[in-house]
């Protein structure tokens, strides 16, 4: 098996122009360069709130939608903070889902149920699972981490004339959904353009596109519309975001479990 | 009729080879087309109410594909720490699946606890080190008191446990596909059973299904055909005793399939376990047409004519009346078209298309290749047979008082027999018991419980109406009302996990085992629920995209088809007398076989009198009589009845093969009653009298009729050798009409006719011996 993977990775080199270096992960560090950047490149936002219209659609395009609020902290050399308020449907509302990046060991997540009152802590380990139904796994939409993966440089494309990096990442977490996924990231500004989804038996499972970028505080980029196509299932969840706003002044004690409840 | 093509294959052999040799090949070539496919699809046409049911539910809620892998271990206790690492190995290879969605298995059972206050959600077996017999203690415990678990994945006793891979078949290559799926899941569990001599490995599920289905066909191609092929040079080799002259219908044979199988490529059909078999049924009905000929000019060589004049006069007196013999056997072939049934069409419109083609290169081909060949004169037929032959025409004429109200007597009894029969598919059957599908499926359901299941559809009517207590509760009756019913082995439904979650959130109270109360604490339990689950063990299967209708899976013990609608019938009935504000809709693959069994015989049964109406037609044009077109009605029905009224009695139950054994045989049959009414009517207008007519007929016809029974009996015998039980029994209720047709042909036909058909000169006798017998 292992064999099968280095002798895999050294014909992926070869083709690529790498004869002389077997190993996948080692692109001269260009991956990890890019990625780095691309982290660097988004520092100083501090906090942010947005509303977001989730679109969900099975193989024969039947539409179900569900409305959320995120707030969101950024944490220098920690991971970012994130709250996010379930509004639709009905008879979720006021559900909250608190989460608390980490570097270096697993996530903290606690979700306030506000039809008993209760804050109860989630097992982070199952992170892989759709969220709310959707198409997007909890891991697809939490904060970008340079130590959630290896990266590994690919190659140039020019993805809808607009020249970028495609880079491969390879979660290094064991309960990841996935094998690898594969991002195309724009070499301008660094935006994250598309990204593919890989199983864990290497089958193209989902594609991401990002679209409709805007330009915040003269510095960030945020994606409006990211669409999320599942290829096994055929269905698909479009995220529709509105009303980012920067800059309330958010601190960490509107990320506490006791900030949960008192969410709404 | 002018012959042109027979002139021109008789002064110029060799050039009459070449144009149909590239005219076949051309036919031939488009086998390049041909594919095999082995999925139930094949079963069901696009405009199936049922198969639009249940891609409507596929859609709906996740695909539910599937291939079962089962465990026993010698110890008899799956709970053994070894056997649960061996479990957990396979669970986690399953997952590298092509094309799998899920796997579920006890290991990786998503156990709901609750921990210091907080909900755990954690695979049963999430890490082999944390294995031992404590651990392996409390797994048992867990396992067999979950009713998600308990006769799906584990037996009621620990003796058996089973891993479950949902597929999705992206559908471009099904048979690709379907092979790809099962030897992926074969190469890991034949290296787990070399490594693990003590646990025997069981293959279940869908697409275990279409594997068996495809292999089978397989089968079939690479056995029966050769097979049948030996046989009918075989049984040349005895009629003509000519190698030459055996050699040319071989090639007339081989040259009909090939053009068969390309036209069926060109025309975009497929091979499937129905169709694999459209070269061992044309091979046998195509040997006639040749036998005639070869016969007729062996025949005319012993009386001293020329080689090219005993085959110019063979052919003129044998092309009426194979052209005659051939469309009516394409007719009945054709009524196949009336199937609910695509690929049964498709052996239908093969074996018509098949049957013309051998007639066409019979009359084309063969007498050049008479020519080129320097054949036999054959033998002389020893002149006892035809005495034979004269004698049994004196017997029947001596008795025909006696022969006719008991074949009346037989028919009536054999009639009844008939309706007793009743219709039976289930798909599992189809499979010999010898073959390792059933083997595992039997296995299976003895120990696991049912292996066929049933999907109710139930919708709120509303969106997240799942999470609305009176729907759960509806769904909680409903699931215990099907347990209550004793052909059902296991429910599984989402009320139990609602209940589950209930106790869960608060501290695994026992007491809080039951449905939450309120709609939005519903819902947050779920969501909570849903957001703890690992990758592709979402609720997606039980649940639709917005929460307004969930699914329950029912799995049965193996019914037959009559009792799977009946239980359908009572599910819904129960639905609409306790909850007829919700849908319900129910869809499975057994469902669908339990239906098309039931839909196919209502039509097949409406084309019967289409196809006698044509068949009968054919017979007044060729005979120009109308009288004995009518007469020979009894003739062809009757050996149909008296088939099925045996089957009653062999086994009763009939099947999509058996269904379309009347209208098909209908068209073999009538050959026998055409030859034998055609002789004897040139002999009553040659102004003999009925019972020398009839002698006549029998002197002539007699013999030929029984070879070509015993080449119609063989080569539908050769499908009885068949794993796959639509064409096994098909071969065999065919075989059995045929001969029994023999039998009314040579002894009630000519029975009947001295009863009905007197000469007008002995009109007279024939209403006094009327009279005396009704006196």
């Amino acid at each position: 098996m292992v064999n099968r993977k280095m002798m895999g990775a050294a014909l992926l080199c070869c083709s690529l122009g790498f004869g002389s270096l077997p190993l996948l992960a080692d692109d001269g560090g260009k991956g990890l360069t890019i990625a780095q950047e691309r982290k660097q490149r988004d520092e100083g936002w501090a906090d942010s709130d947005s509303k977001t219209t989730m679109v969900l659609r099975n193989a024969q395009g039947a539409e179900s939608k569900r409305e959320i609020r995120t707030l969101s902290l950024e944490i220098k050399d920690e991971g970012d903070k994130g709250l996010t308020i379930f509004d639709e449907p009905k008879d979720v509302r006021g559900t909250a889902f608190l989460n608390h990046s980490h570097v270096g060991k697993p996530d903290d997540q606690w979700l306030y149920l506000p039809a008993v009152k209760r804050v109860k802590r989630i097992a982070s380990r199952n992170k892989s699972g759709p969220f709310m139904g959707s198409e997007f796994a909890y891991e697809d939409l939490s904060s970008f981490e340079l130590d959630k993966f290896k990266f590994t440089y690919l190659r140039d494309e020019t993805l809808q004339d607009v020249p970028a990096f495609v880079v491969e990442q390879t979660p290094t977490d064991e309960f990841s959904g996935y094998s690898k996924t594969i991002a195309w990231i724009d070499q301008k500004d660094y935006k994250v353009l598309k990204v593919e989804y890989y199983d864990k038996k290497n089958a193209l499972l989902k594609t991401l596109q990002m679209l409709d970028y805007q330009l915040y505080l003269n510095k960030f980029w945020r994606p409006l519309k990211l669409s999320m196509v599942n290829h096994q299932t055929g269905k698909s969840t479009d995220l529709l975001v509105h009303e980012i706003q920067f800059g309330k002044g958010r601190t960490e004690a509107d990320f506490d479990t006791n900030a949960l409840m008192r969410a709404k | 009729m002018k012959q042109f093509w027979l002139t021109g294959a008789l002064r110029h052999p060799y050039w009459t080879l070449a144009w149909v040799l590239a005219l076949a090949f051309a036919m031939a070539f488009g086998a390049k087309n041909l594919y095999f496919r082995g999925d139930f699809r094949i079963f069901f046409s696009p405009e199936n109410p049922q198969m639009q049911a249940f891609d409507k539910m596929q859609a709906r809620f996740n695909k539910s594909d599937n291939m079962l892998v089962a465990i026993t271990p010698a110890s008899g206790d799956v709970f053994d720490p070894k056997v649960l690492a061996v479990v957990k190995e396979l669970t986690d290879a399953a997952w590298q699946t092509p094309h799998s969605l899920r796997v579920d298995s006890i290991t990786n059972f998503q156990h709901t606890a609750a921990v210091d206050d907080d909900l755990q959600v954690e695979d049963l077996l999430l890490d082999l080190s944390q294995l031992d017999a404590a651990k392996a203690a409390s797994i048992k415990a867990i396992a067999l008191a979950e009713p998600a678990l308990v006769g799906r994945l584990v037996s009621h006793d620990g003796s058996m446990t089973a891993i479950n891979i949902t597929v999705q078949l992206p559908e471009k290559d099904q048979n690709q596909e379907v092979s790809d799926v099962y030897n992926s899941v074969r190469a890991v569990t034949d290296r787990l059973a070399a490594a693990h001599p003590d646990l025997t490995f069981y293959h279940g599920g869908v697409i275990a299904l279409n594997n068996a289905f495809s292999s089978e066909a397989k089968n079939d191609a690479s056995s029966l055909v050769p097979l049948m092929f030996v046989v009918i040079v075989l049984m040349l080799g005895f009629m003509l005793r000519s190698v030459l002259a055996a050699t040319a219908v071989v090639v007339i044979i081989v040259l009909t399939i090939a053009a068969t199988l390309g036209l069926a490529g060109w025309a975009g059909l497929f091979l499937s376990t129905a169709t694999v078999n459209v070269p061992t049924i044309v091979m046998t009905l195509a040997v006639a047409d040749s036998v005639h000929l070869i016969a007729s000019t062996q025949f005319l060589l012993r009386e001293g004519l020329t080689k090219s004049e005993a085959i110019s006069k063979a052919v003129r007196i044998n092309t009426m009346p194979v052209l005659i013999t051939s469309v009516t056997t394409a007719v009945g072939f054709l009524t196949l078209n009336f199937s609910e049934v695509p690929i049964l069409r498709d052996l239908g419109n093969m074996t018509a298309v098949g049957v013309m083609l051998a007639w066409m290169f019979t009359m084309l081909l063969l007498p050049a290749l008479l020519m080129v060949f320097p054949i036999s004169h054959g033998y002389a037929e020893p002149t006892d047979k035809a005495t034979q032959m004269d004698r049994l025409a004196d017997w029947v004429i001596r008795h025909y008082k006696v022969i006719l109200p008991l074949t009346a007597l037989i028919t009536l009894v054999t009639g009844w027999l008939m309706l007793q029969n009743k219709v039976n598919d289930e798909a599992v059957k189809y499979f010999a018991p010898a073959t390792e599908y059933r083997q595992s499926v039997d296995v299976l359901e003895k120990k696991l419980g049912g292996v066929s299941l049933i999907d109710f559809a139930i919708d709120s009517g509303q969106p997240s109406g799942v999470n609305d207590p009176a729907f759960i509760k509806a769904i909680a009756e409903f699931a215990l009302y099907l347990q209550t019913l004793p052909e059902v082995t296991h429910v599984s439904t989402i009320s139990d996990v609602f209940k589950r979650l209930n106790k869960n959130m608060n501290g695994d109270d026992p007491a809080f085992y039951r449905l939450p109360e309120q709609q939005d604490e519903a819902a947050q339990y779920l969501l909570m629920f849903e957001m703890s689950l690992p990758f592709g063990l979402d609720l997606n299967n039980q649940l639709d995209l917005d929460k307004q209708a969930t699914k329950v899976a029912v799995a049965l013990k193996n019914l037959g088809s009559t009792q799977m609608l009946a239980l359908e019938q009572k599910a819904r009935s129960w639905m609409t007398e306790h909850y007829p504000q919700y849908t319900m809709e129910a869809s499975s693959t057994a469902l669908m076989f339990a239906h098309i069994g039931e839909r196919n015989m209502t039509s097949m049964i409406q084309s019967l009198p289409l196809a006698m109406f044509i068949i009968s037609a054919l017979l007044v044009l060729s005979l120009k009589s109308w009288r004995l077109g009518a007469i020979s009605l009894i003739p062809n029905l009757v050996p149909a009845v008296i088939g099925f009224g045996l089957w009653k009695l062999w086994s009763g139950e009939i099947n999509l093969g058996l269904s379309v054994v009347a209208s098909m045989s209908l068209g073999i049959i009538v050959d026998d009653t055409v030859h034998f009414l055609a002789k004897y009517k040139i002999a009553r207008d040659e102004g003999r009298d009925t019972e020398q007519a009839i002698r006549y007929a029998f002197h002539s016809v007699g013999h030929a009729l029984m070879i070509t029974t015993v080449v119609l009996v063989c080569g539908f015998a050769v499908l009885m050798l068949s794993n796959f039980r639509l064409n096994s029994d098909m071969g065999l209720l065919t075989g059995m009409i045929i001969v029994v047709a023999l039998i009314i042909d040579l002894l009630f036909l000519p029975a009947f006719l001295l009863q009905f058909d007197r000469s007008k000169k002995t009109a007279v006798v024939s209403t006094t011996t009327g009279e005396k017998q009704h006196g």
